[in-house]
């Protein structure tokens, strides 16, 4: 057997290897060992890749590999949870930019990777693999800065809107491939490096109209995005392993797109072009207009009393809890009523994080045990059975607007929590939330608003409910 | 030609598998999901390897190491993380 034919099977296995890892997320009981399924499939793919005969200089790549290693588990394992949707961002950028420099490495040796055309110069379909690969991975670094920049708060999360944006996307769209068209025929450096910086430029200006409450599309994209970019590699170097694994990714981050799109019953075109999420919530008249409207205000007391009578509770939480580090009180509150037999259980709307699953991961870091999370669908139907709904820094996804065909938010699915018995509103104030649309369960006579911190307002429910023996 | 249509055979293939793989993922792990996926996205370490592999050290190969530096910051930073999240996956006692 020649090391083709080893490497070539060596691949074929990694590519089978991470298969498996994904395949293991169908459960949390299969996860675990799905994830080492993968990593020794990369583990597999590297060792191979390195006992190429061809392969020199050792030292350095085991150097580089170290370098970066450590910076990756260095963060990896002091990264707090509720910024994983930053973490995931900044991965993708990085996954760009290596795509941005391996494409420029296969066009300045393009021998080390057979592509040289015998008679001079590089094969054109290899040319225009290698552009793909270029500038897809250049959109997706820039872009995920940008995500990431938005959504670490550098930049702010309200969408950057201009006259003329949609024509100038377009333009800098033709000019890539223009610049394209250009090196492909001429083989120069310059066209080729032009054409990278514009698709820089591109990936900036196409993020940045996107408000905040898009993010869990925006950062899913990327992720499709990044597997496109790897896959465009693969072609380059006629390399199956990144093709299937490119392609893995990008089937998979344009699935959590979709998912999410239907979760905001939103197109992805009016997501790309911009829209929700001013950023700005609480608006001063709603909150006037509200006191005017009178919500039912209760104090703690009440809700620890409604709490305690309660055979079925239902948290929705968002994520505003998550902002507020409110989990840990409101796993002790689960805990409390669980030992008063209550049953508690968590719904989980799709867009309740700031990136798919993210509320999942957030419960699962404070300690909620993952049967007792249900997702919208399965949960839904049992809110008229419900004695309490808790909803704590959740808000549009529990608006009834979204069945009124003349409100903004008509169509996206919601938690219907106006079902329950008692919703018991557990908010800052009274103000309407990224949607800009007021919520008329504040103002309904089964509802009780508990104003005040996320946070601390749990903290003393759960003494109210540790004190009321 | 031939090389490349053998190629998007495989491409095509691959988007199917993903397809089905991926709406089998359970909703509550799909945070785990993208970050697995980051993780396997730094395989495009292979290419950035064989930039850096030739004997006689040139341009490319410095863009070569430059691209095996952030893939593993993918690679090992995507698994540790992953495997973070899914060991707080746990069950009722």
């Amino acid at each position: 057997m020649t090391y083709q034919d080893f490497s070539l099977l060596a691949y074929l296995a990694a590519s089978v290897l991470f298969i498996f890892g994904l395949k293991g997320l169908s459960s949390p009981e299969t996860a675990r060992r799905g994830n080492v399924y993968a990593i020794c499939g990369m583990a597999l793919a590297v060792l191979a890749t390195l006992a190429a005969p061809d392969v020199h200089h050792h030292g350095w790549i085991l150097g580089a590999i170290v370098v970066g290693g450590s910076i990756g588990v260095g963060v990896a394992l002091r990264i707090q949870m509720t910024a994983l949707p930053q973490l995931v961002a900044m991965l993708h950028s990085l996954v760009g930019l290596a795509a941005v420099f391996v494409a420029k490495g296969a066009f300045y040796a393009p021998a080390a990777y057979g592509i040289a055309a015998p008679e001079g110069g590089i094969y054109t379909s290899s040319l225009i693999e290698m552009l793909l690969g270029d500038a897809i991975g250049a959109i997706t670094f820039s872009g995920s800065l940008v995500a990431f920049a938005k959504l670490q708060g550098l930049m702010g999360s309200a969408p950057v809107r201009f006259k003329g944006q949609h024509a100038l996307n377009a333009l800098l769209g033709l000019t890539i491939v223009a610049l394209g068209v250009g090196f492909a025929a001429s083989q120069a450096g310059l066209p080729f490096w032009l054409m990278t910086a514009v698709a820089l430029v591109l990936g900036v200006t196409l993020i940045i109209p996107i408000g905040g409450a898009d993010m869990p599309v925006i950062v899913s994209m990327l992720n499709s995005y990044s597997g496109w970019a790897a896959a465009g590699i693969g072609f380059t170097l006629n390399n199956n392993l990144l093709i299937i694994t490119g392609a893995l990714i990008g089937a998979s981050g344009a699935i959590l797109s979709y998912i999410m799109c239907r979760a905001m019953n939103r197109s992805f075109l009016s997501v790309l072009f911009g829209g929700f999420g001013s950023g700005d919530a609480a608006a001063p008249s709603a909150a006037a207009q509200a006191q005017q409207r009178g919500a039912n205000i209760g104090s703690v007391e009440d809700a620890a009393f409604l709490l305690k009578q309660a055979e079925n509770v239902v948290i929705v939480p968002g994520y505003g809890m998550a902002v507020a580090q409110a989990q840990h009180a409101v796993r002790e509150m689960m805990e409390r009523l669980g030992a008063e037999n209550v049953n508690v259980r968590f719904a989980v709307h799709p867009v309740a994080g700031r990136m798919p699953g993210h509320m999942n991961v957030l419960l699962a870091d404070a300690n909620v045990p993952y049967d007792q999370v249900f997702e919208m669908d399965d949960i839904n139907n049992d809110f008229p059975n419900t004695d309490v709904a808790f909803v704590i820094g959740a808000n549009d996804v529990t608006n009834p607007a979204a069945k009124d065909p003349n409100s903004p938010i008509f169509g996206m699915p919601i938690l219907e929590v106006e079902r329950a018995q008692t919703v018991l509103f557990l908010k800052r104030s009274l103000g309407s939330g990224y949607a800009g649309v007021d919520n008329d369960l504040f103002y309904r006579s089964n509802t009780m608003m508990l104003l005040g911190d996320a946070k601390e307002t749990t903290e003393s429910l759960v003494r109210a409910l540790k004190g009321a023996h | 030609m031939s090389v490349f249509i053998a190629a998007l055979t495989v491409f095509i293939l691959a988007v199917f598998v993903g397809y089905h793989v991926v709406w089998n993922v359970t909703p509550a792990l799909h945070t785990p999901l993208m970050s697995v996926t980051n993780a396997i996205s730094g395989v495009i370490v292979v290419g950035a390897i064989i930039a850096a592999a030739p004997e006689e050290f040139q341009l490319a190969s410095l863009f070569g190491l430059v691209a095996v530096t952030l893939a593993s910051v993918n690679v090992f930073g995507g698994f540790v993380v992953t495997q973070r999240m899914l060991n707080k996956f746990k069950k009722r006692r």
